[in-house]
């Protein structure tokens, strides 16, 4: 362990990090240190996406991360989607249409998608598959997760227009 | 009869038939009020999950908490000469190292058998049995304590070949022999020889569960040190309960276990996985333990799906007319038994099918060798005997100049149909209806002349010629028995109180992401006429459930829920009867009211229980079932459901790739209570069963996994997902307490035979084994 301590910015709020080993992945102090576990882990090698967040307008696995090289990062978990415990848009047609089941792979997806729709308002079918092809879901069989996505591209486009 | 019918497909649109994709117009009965049973009322814990709220059991957390972590044998066999743990205990921060010489009570555990050792003591059995464990005060210092601990081993050959593994003249891996059990199955002519003669040999591989929420869990001891409570993610609280106590020898209510979220278990959670190494560690150090797996450590820590190998031969009549099955069945349990004999009868019990067959001969062995150990899997035994009777009947159906439709609707299996073990099929059986009703569901468009290369088998990485891809179809029929077996008594219990129009609901029943939470709350609605309900925590503050699995919950904790509600219903009409000089079985619940059937009373069923408190526990048990006899006769199951599925592949044959294009399915249901949680059971099952057709398997090499993780364990992802067209078939079952039969385990049976059988026709191989590699479409026979 190091006396070291560095700062993290994680939904817009600044946390000091104290006391850490440096190899903690960011995954591991969101989770452990900042009391932040919606941020899921379920292979800790990048490949089933549960542990996505966005940092600085990227998707990224936060397990492939070492939390002490985000220090500059604005960093954005599925905690901080929404304001006062509202559901957005996302999460609330991933119930609605039936994506949630166990619901372990729920946060790092609806972080994707966000990440998605934020890029491209108007995805095909297939650009959502290929979207979120890195978050692993054991449960849906990813039917219901296409529809909730669908969903909100509807919706958002019948609102913009 | 009612049905409906979900489209789940992305490719076409999306308003061709009734969609249960927007959760609000799948409900036709119009009586229905809204949440109540049969409508797509939302999951209480969807939000919270949704929004990261929801805690899981590793997002359990304590003040003043330890790390535990655990050492696991690198070796497949070999003797332990020698522990030493000094090393790890000299390390600052490390709390305790436990090995089996701190086990207080029973040495051993186990499902069926208490055969798994703790800790290993003078043997390990697998590479990756748990040997040691410490406590840290973080997840690093736990690591390096594992590292630092000298385990001296003297290796042996493993056994590894489960075929050897029946030889009785070879040592004994195990106390309790190398054979877990043995089941014939003898019934009628043992001599008739069909005009049509066809077999094969077929092999399935080691599927793992692959749940997504790796095992957690938080051990906190009581004061006196002779209690702990344990917040833990799995499948059957009480019979876990019940192990803990056995291996710490306390006294059960002693060991007080709480529902963590559990992120998917299929299987995979029904044994001790940490449990009891978590336990041990917060008694010890006297401090909050959390332990939790990693993805290559769960792949260890967990069994998987029993490998098997499955010689059948189908005798018949030259139209086709089945007359007698042999078949010869090994299961490789590995290491240690956990529910290898329940796997090895329900292999052996539905190796017939779906279909009528009066003749017999059926010999099937589960056997321990020094792989890693296997039991419960979605599906359970199933799985692997319909993949060899559906790929038997497609041979069949060749031979006698059929089609694979018409070979099965010829002998489609009826209600008051004997099995081969002679019980009598009473369940509800639309066979012939799940498949004609599958055959009806629409074929998918031709692949376009120039897709997207994510449409096509590899994807846009590999490079598939659209003139190579051949398109195939193929067929599977399952049949599986719901819930436990052999003269098992599997009760559920629940209880209801309602005050001032409000239910609370308790019951141990494992939430595993199946959507148990919603059911309850249907059935208090439907039944009490409430809008609110409550959930109590998931606990063994209560009786037992039961395990979530064998997909017995709907029916046996819903039938605990349905009976407690109704009996609270009882004492609800005697109270308003009293109040209005009326017999109470005049009354009944209309909507959110109590109303007099013959009379003009309505009254709101808030207003009727105003002031008053109903409290009411049930239990559940299913009709009694019994053991199978020598020749394998006996009424051992309780019921049956029954699916059947289409599905279409492009394959290319010269670069081995596959891409499953459309499932079609039709499954009996019994009766639909939610269609947006129906389909989505339909739909995962139907990836996982797609998993072990074309990549899911646990690779070994004398023994030890070569692929324990995601990296090199493919799971179906996005892109992989078939478009899934699904059609549900309601015959309410007139056994089940609420007509519904179980739904979790069909989706996935048959559909992987049905898979490799589109792979067969487009490519002309024989495919005996499933998954199918690359490998086997270019260059096998
Ligand atoms: S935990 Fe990060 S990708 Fe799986
Ligand atoms: S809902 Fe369980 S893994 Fe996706």
């Amino acid at each position: 362990m190091s006396n070291e301590f560095y700062r993290l910015r994680v939904n817009g709020v600044d946390h000091e990090i104290r006391d850490a080993w440096t190899g903690e992945s960011l995954l591991y102090v969101l989770r452990e240190r900042l009391g932040l576990p919606g941020t899921k882990g379920a292979c800790e090698q990048g490949e089933c996406g549960s542990c996505t967040v966005i940092m600085d307008g990227e998707a990224v696995c936060s397990c492939l991360v070492m939390a002490a090289t985000a220090v500059d990062a604005d960093i954005v978990t599925v905690e901080g989607l929404a304001n006062d415990g509202e559901p957005t848009d996302v999460q609330q047609s991933f119930v609605n249409a039936g994506g949630v089941q166990c619901g372990f792979c729920t946060p790092g997806l609806i972080v994707a998608v966000h990440h998605l729709l934020d890029r491209n308002p108007t995805p095909t079918d297939l650009e959502v598959k290929e979207a979120i092809s890195g978050n692993i879901c054991r449960c849906t069989g990813y039917g219901r997760i296409f529809e909730a996505v669908r969903q909100v591209r509807d919706a958002r486009a019948a609102d913009a227009s | 009869m009612r049905e409906r019918q979900m489209r789940a497909d992305m490719a076409t649109s999306p308003n061709t038939t009734i969609s249960a994709s927007t959760g609000t117009t799948t409900d036709r009965s119009t009586r229905s009020r809204h949440g109540a049973l049969g409508t797509s009322a939302l999951r209480p814990d969807g939000l919270p999950k949704a929004q990261g709220r929801f805690a899981f059991s590793s997002d359990a957390w304590a003040d003043n908490m330890l790390w535990g972590a655990t050492l696991r044998s690198p070796h497949p066999y070999a003797r332990i000469v020698r522990i030493d743990t000094s090393g790890a205990l000299a390390i600052n921060g490390v709390s305790a190292v436990v090995t089996a010489d701190d086990v207080p009570g029973k040495l051993t555990y186990g499902l069926i058998a208490s055969d798994q050792p703790v800790f290993a003591r003078d043997y390990v059995r697998y590479a990756g049995e748990p040997v040691a464990a410490v406590a840290a005060d973080h997840p690093e210092t736990a690591r390096r304590a594992l590292e630092a601990i000298v385990v001296d081993y003297e290796v042996l050959t493993p056994l590894t070949d489960a075929e050897a593994a029946i030889d009785l003249t070879r040592a004994a891996i195990h106390p309790d022999g190398n054979v877990i059990r043995r089941q014939r199955i003898v019934r009628g002519d043992q001599h008739l020889v069909g005009e049509i003669v066809v077999e094969g040999t077929y092999e399935i591989g080691m599927q793992d569960q692959a749940f997504l929420g790796l095992e957690a869990a938080l051990a906190l001891p009581d004061d006196d040190g002779h209690g702990v409570e344990l917040f833990v993610a799995t499948q059957w609280l009480h019979e876990d309960q019940k192990q803990i106590a056995a291996c710490l020898n306390l006294d059960p209510s002693r060991v007080r276990l709480t529902l963590g979220g559990v992120g998917g278990a299929f299987g995979g959670r029904e044994d001790i996985s940490l449990q009891v190494h978590c336990c041990l560690l917060a008694l010890v150090t006297k401090r909050p333990i959390k332990m939790q797996y990693g993805r290559e450590e769960s792949f260890y820590g967990h069994i998987h799906r029993h490998p098997a190998t499955i010689f059948m031969r189908h005798h018949a009549d030259r139209d086709g007319t089945l007359r007698r099955v042999e078949s010869r069945l090994v299961l490789d349990g590995g290491a240690y038994a956990s529910t290898s004999s329940a796997v090895l009868i329900n292999a052996v019990t539905h190796v017939q099918g779906p279909y009528r067959c009066e003749n017999a001969t059926v010999d099937g062995y589960a056997v321990r060798t020094n792989n890693p150990p296997c039991g419960a899997m979605r599906g359970f035994g199933v799985v692997q005997a319909c993949f060899a009777h559906e790929s038997q009947m497609d041979k069949l159906a060749a031979a006698c100049g059929l089609s694979p439709v018409d070979i099965r609707l010829k002998n489609a299996m009826r209600t008051g149909d004997k099995l081969i073990t002679g019980q009598v099929v009473e369940s509800v059986a639309p066979v012939e209806r799940c498949i004609r009703e599958t055959a009806a569901l629409p074929m998918p468009e031709a692949l376009a002349v120039a897709p997207d290369p994510l449409e096509i088998p590899g994807g846009s990485g590999l490079t598939a010629q659209r003139a190579n891809i051949r398109r195939g179809v193929g067929w599977g029929v399952s049949i599986k028995n719901l819930m436990y077996s052999e003269g098992f008594d599997d009760y559920a219990t629940a209880r209801c109180h309602l005050a001032n129009g409000v239910a609370t609901l308790q019951f141990a029943t494992a939430e595993v992401g199946q959507g148990f939470v919603v059911l309850a709350q249907q059935i208090a609605r439907s039944v009490l006429g409430v809008d609110t309900v409550l959930l109590e925590p998931i606990s063994t503050d209560i009786g037992s459930a039961g395990s979530t699995s064998a997909s017995r919950q709907t029916w046996m904790s819903g039938g605990a829920v349905d009976g407690a509600c109704r009996l609270v219903r009882e004492r609800l009409f005697a109270a308003v009867a009293g109040q209005h000089g009326l017999d109470p079985l005049r009354l009944a619940i209309d909507g959110t009211d109590v109303v007099d059937t013959l009379g003009s009373l309505r009254i709101s069923v808030t207003d009727a229980s105003r002031g008053l408190s109903f409290d009411e526990t049930f239990e559940h048990h299913h009709r009694k079932t019994e053991e199978l006899d020598e020749n394998g006769q006996g009424n051992c199951h309780v019921a049956f459901a029954f699916v059947a599925h289409r599905a279409v592949v492009d394959v290319d044959p010269e670069l081995g790739l596959v891409k499953v294009v459309q499932v079609a399915t039709a499954q009996d249901v019994g009766r639909v209570l939610n269609p947006l949680a129906a389909i989505g059971q339909i739909e995962g099952g139907i990836a996982q069963g797609l998993g072990l057709a074309v990549m899911e398997e646990i690779v070994l090499r004398d023994g030890k996994m070569r692929n324990p993780s995601f990296t090199d364990y493919l799971l179906p992802t996005a892109l992989d997902a078939p478009d899934v067209i699904a059609t549900m078939i309601e015959e309410p079952e007139p056994q089940a307490p609420l007509g519904a039969k179980g739904i979790g385990e069909p989706p996935c049976i048959s559909v992987t035979p049905a898979i490799v059988a589109a792979i067969r026709a487009a490519t002309g191989r024989e495919l005996p084994r499933t998954p199918v590699r690359p490998y086997d479409i270019v260059f096998g026979p």
